[in-house]
This record gives C-alpha cells, structure tokens and sequence, in this order.
C-alpha cells in the first residue's frame, strides 16, 4: 500500500465508526429529553422548559403523582405479564412442531405463523375491533383488560415462534443422538438435553413478547375500551400537556430494561467461559 | 425492545454447527398435531376469524337513514369509496413507508457495518445502545422528536440562524417530520438484521474482496453489501410494514395535509359514524397491497429461511 491508499484507508476506517457513533446518538436524543424534562417544574411538562428554569425532584420523589399514571403501568406490566406466558408456551409448542415434527400442513402452519406479522398492526387492531364488537359482545366479552390481553398473545405469539424455531434449527442434533446412544429413554433426552438447549430461546422469546406487549399502542388502542396502559395514557394525556411524571417512569423503564440487559449478559458469558 | 435484541441473535445463532438445519426427523403422529393444536387454535380464533369479519364488514351496507347500522351484504361500494376518496393517503403511507425504509437503510449500514468488523470489544456496549432506547415508550419518544423539532425548538432555530431555512420555515406539521419520525422509530428493526448477517460473514472474505478490486467502493458493491443481503431484506420489511400501516408519526409530527392511510383507518372507526365498511375496506386494501409487495419482494431478492 502506498501512503496515499493508507491515509484513504485510515480514514475510511475512521469515517464508518464516526456516522455509527453519530447514529447511535440521535438514537439516544429523545431518551436524553425525556430525562431531562422529567426535571421540568411546569405545568405543561413536555412542551416547554419552567420559565423560572429551576429543575425539581419532585417528579422522582412522587411518580404516581398523576391521577391514572399508575394504574395505567399496572395494566401495562399484567397484561405483559399474562400475554408473555400464555404466548410463550403456545408458541414455543408451536415451534416444536414446526421444526421437530414432518406433518400434512407444515407449510401451511408456517405461512399461518409468518402473516401476522406481516400485517400492519393498525389492520390487527381494525379486525379485532370488528369481531370484538360485532361477535365477542354476544357472549359477554366487554372491551377492556381481557380483549387486551387476547390481542396481545396472539401477537407476540408469532414472534415467539420465529425465536423458538431458530434455536431448535441451530441446535446441534449430534447432541441428542449423543443422549440415545447412552440409551436415554426419549423423555429423559428431551428434559435432560433438548429443552435446557432450547431454554436460552424460550427465554428471549419470553423478554421480546413482554417487551412488545409493553410498548404496544396501536392495537391495544383500538380494542381496549376504557381501560388504559401506559402507552395509551401518554397519548392520551398529550392533548392536555404530559405530565412530569410521564416522563420519569419513561425513563426509569429505559434503566431497569438497561440493567437487565447488562445482568443477562454478564450472567451469560459467565455460563459460556468455563466450557469453551 | 429486546425484540429488536433477539433479532439480532436469531440471525447469529441461525449458523449450526454442521452446515444447514436439519431437517425434521420425527414423523407427525398425534404429538405433533396437540402440539399445534393451541397456537392454531389461538391463530384462528384472534387471527383468521377477525380477518374474515373484517372482509364481511368491508362489503356491508347500511341501513338507509340509520348511521351506524349494517346488514350484511356484497357491496364493493366501500372500496370505491376507499379508493377514490382516500387515494391521496393511500399513495403517500406507501411514500412515506418507503422514504423511511431508505433513509432507515442509508443510517443503519454504517451503525450495522462498524459493529460487525470496527468496534471490537465496544460491540456488546453498540448493541445495548441501539436497543435501549426502545424501553422508552415509543409515544414517549416521538412526542419528545416533536418538541425538539418544534418551531421554537433547537433545530428550527439553529437552521434559521445559519440561514439555512427560511424565517417562516417548520419542520413540524411537514412530510419530512413524518418521514424523519418513521426513519427514527423503526430504525433499529433496519440495523439488527443487517448487524446479524455482517457478523455471520466471514471478514477474510472481505479482504479478499478488497485484494480483488482494490477500491473500497467495489468491494463494498461486488462483495459485502451481496453477503448482507438476507439481513437487508428483513430490515426493509421490518421498517416499511410497520411504517406503512402507521399512524402515530402522522398524528403528531405531521399535519391534515400529510395524514397516512392508517389516520384514516383510525378516524373512520372512532370518529365517523358509520365509517366502519369503508375503514374495513381500506384496511383490507392496505394488507393486501403490503402482501403483495411483500411476496414479489421476498421472491425476486431473497430466500425462504427469512422470517
């Protein structure tokens, strides 16, 4: 290499990790404003900065300070929380079948998994709503907690699906051929060897279909009646100015899911090093 | 979103150990079909069902002088309704979907590209920091985009005072506010799956490539952008489906004139008395639109494993 082409080359080398570093940070610039107007000591938190200009706790201090905050994140986490386990085990069942199993209609069960999520979610939330008000009423079934939460598994239980299924395609079959060799019945292969194998999957399934759920607002907008999550207060509230408070469980959120990410990953290199 | 962390790892973790994923070795029999049996179920009863209601909203009629009141019939007249009326909206979601996907992709190659071959030990700390944001509700954010691109905000001001935008110039309540929001929003759904694919390649490749052709720009066309195509394929659907069927972006960055298909959807189910057929035809319209393109996308670049 001439100079010329290393001086091109260290620059180039430079100028990718530059527009990444800079991606990254315009990625971060509405997490740095809600931290920071969760300080606001205004009325209208989130449109303009407290003319006085003297940041306040007392947001932190008191974040159920706003009537329905709260009770809006309760629902948010137990619909999370129903969602991810009823959509874990479906989906993970289903994944099993899916990739372990030959059987008329895989390909059709496959296509069925895949077209949900391919579908647009305001055309989920549009057909729910439909049935919901026209068919479900009649058997009692009222807008609110229960219709979000039947949404919500059938959502997140295709992305569990997909999850699932890559993992068990990745697994090394040697292993489980290793466990029949030793004359391990099929129960004791699947416990003992296949599903710990598998657990790594299920698990980050389990976190996806919480953290969708979660966040979801489109779908659970049309379909929850009066019943509000977290999400749909935030929107909601943003007519009459959000409060303070919205943004400081915003945030707090965005530091425990952090902290989990960190603790997962410390906790799983830990488990990889002594075996490798 | 771990969602979007998984995305990531599913892609790596998708190489076995000896070559290509088996394929099933048990034969069906009863096990499998009770282990299909729930999901499907489930697919069925809070999937196909609703679709099927919906397609039989979409061509229902209404009671002559009773708003609000449908009997069941086979009536195109919603469509029509939906395609002449609401055309404007329509062509600008797939626009604006479509803008979004490309500045999605223009962002998050190099993001993806220096993750996978420039930052080393930094990677781990990368991938955190293009996830995390997306703990913070999505709502949250876009209001916050909102007010930072508001006519008083820093943006604005900055632009107007470098001369760059004229005095009575705004960002909000324009197409670019939307686009810009979209990009944002579905951006990392774009850089994991490339992130996945650029670490499955194998570098050396790539220095070959760069040996072969010498200039960077060649290498980049000839050799790794083609290995990183499975993962620019489920980027571009992951940004634009999502995008296409929006309607959070258009509702508070933009204004009535940008409004997207989805804010019609929306106000032709809540706010219109008897808007039900025709929101039902439009959403049926957009699904079938985006499945279409989706299948002739997926069959002209890519391969079946995707999604």
């Amino acid at each position: 290499m001439t100079t010329g082409q290393k001086l091109r080359f260290w620059i180039s080398e430079r100028i990718v990790m530059i527009i990444a570093v800079a991606v990254l940070l315009y990625l971060f610039l509405p997490v740095a404003y809600t931290f920071a107007f969760s300080f606001n000591n205004y009325r209208k938190s989130n449109i303009a900065w407290n003319p006085e200009g003297s940041p306040t706790l007392k947001h932190w201090q008191d974040p159920c300070g706003v009537e329905g905050i709260c009770e809006s994140l309760g629902t948010s986490i137990r619909v999370g929380f129903i969602a991810t386990l009823a959509a874990t085990i479906l989906g993970t069942m289903l994944a099993f079948a899916l990739v372990r199993h030959k059987f008329k209609g895989r390909g059709a069960g496959n296509m069925l998994v895949f077209i949900p999520m391919a579908t647009p979610e305001i055309v989920l939330g549009a057909s729910l709503l439909t049935i919901f008000v026209q068919g479900f009423t009649r058997v009692g079934l009222k807008l609110g907690f229960w219709t979000i939460v039947l949404a919500h598994i059938m959502f997140c239980l295709s992305f569990v699906v997909v999850t699932v299924k890559a993992r068990l395609q990745s697994l090394d079959p040697r292993l489980e051929e290793a466990a029949e060799d030793l004359y391990a019945d099929p129960r004791s292969t699947f416990w003992r060897v296949t599903f710990p194998l598998v657990l790594p999957g299920i698990v980050s399934a389990a976190l996806l279909s919480f953290s969708l759920s979660f966040d979801d607002f489109i779908i659970t907008n049309f379909i929850s009646g009066n019943e509000s999550t977290f999400p749909k207060f935030v929107y909601v509230s943003y007519l009459r100015g959000i409060p303070a408070q919205a943004n400081v469980i915003g945030f707090s959120m965005f530091v425990i899911a952090v902290l989990l990410v960190v603790v997962g990953q410390v906790i799983g290199s830990r488990r990889r090093s002594p075996s490798s | 979103m771990t969602a979007l962390a998984h995305i990531g790892s599913t892609g790596a973790g998708a190489q076995t150990p000896g070559g290509p994923a088996p394929e099933p070795t048990k034969k069906g029999g009863i096990t499998a079909y009770l282990l299909l049996l729930p999901g499907v179920l489930w697919l069925l009863v809070f999937f196909v069902a609703p679709m099927a209601q919906l397609a039989a909203v979409s061509l229902q009629s209404q009671f002559p002088g009773y708003p609000g009141y449908y009997y069941r019939d086979v009536n195109f007249g919603s469509y029509v309704t939906a395609m002449t009326e609401y055309l404007p909206q329509f062509g600008r979601s797939l626009l604006f979907a479509g803008a979004a996907t490309l500045l999605a992709f223009v962002l998050a190659y190099p993001l993806a590209y220096a993750m996978a071959f420039k930052a080393g030990k930094w990677r781990g700390l990368m991938m955190i920091c293009v996830i995390a944001p997306f703990f913070t509700s999505f709502i949250l954010r876009t209001i916050a985009w909102r007010q930072i691109l508001a006519d008083e905000g820093p943006i604005v001001g900055a632009l107007k005072w470098l001369h760059v935008m004229p005095s009575s110039g705004r960002i909000t309540e324009t197409g670019f506010a939307v686009v810009a929001g979209l990009t944002y929003n579905f951006l990392p759904f774009m850089v994991l799956p490339i992130y996945a694919s650029l670490e499955r390649a194998d570098p050396k490749i790539i220095e070959a490539g760069g040996d072969l052709y010498a200039n960077g720009l060649t290498t980049f066309r000839r050799v790794t952008l083609p290995m990183s195509m499975p993962g620019v394929l489920a980027g571009t659907l992951l940004t634009f489906i999502p995008a296409a069927g929006d309607y959070v972006n258009a509702e508070l960055l933009g204004s009535d004139s940008t409004k997207m298909v989805g804010n019609v959807i929306e106000s032709q189910f809540f706010k219109v008395l008897g808007g039900f057929p025709v929101a039902a035809a439009l959403s049926f319209t957009l699904m079938a639109v985006i499945l279409a393109l989706v299948f002739v996308y997926v069959r002209r670049y890519g391969t079946e494993e995707l999604l």
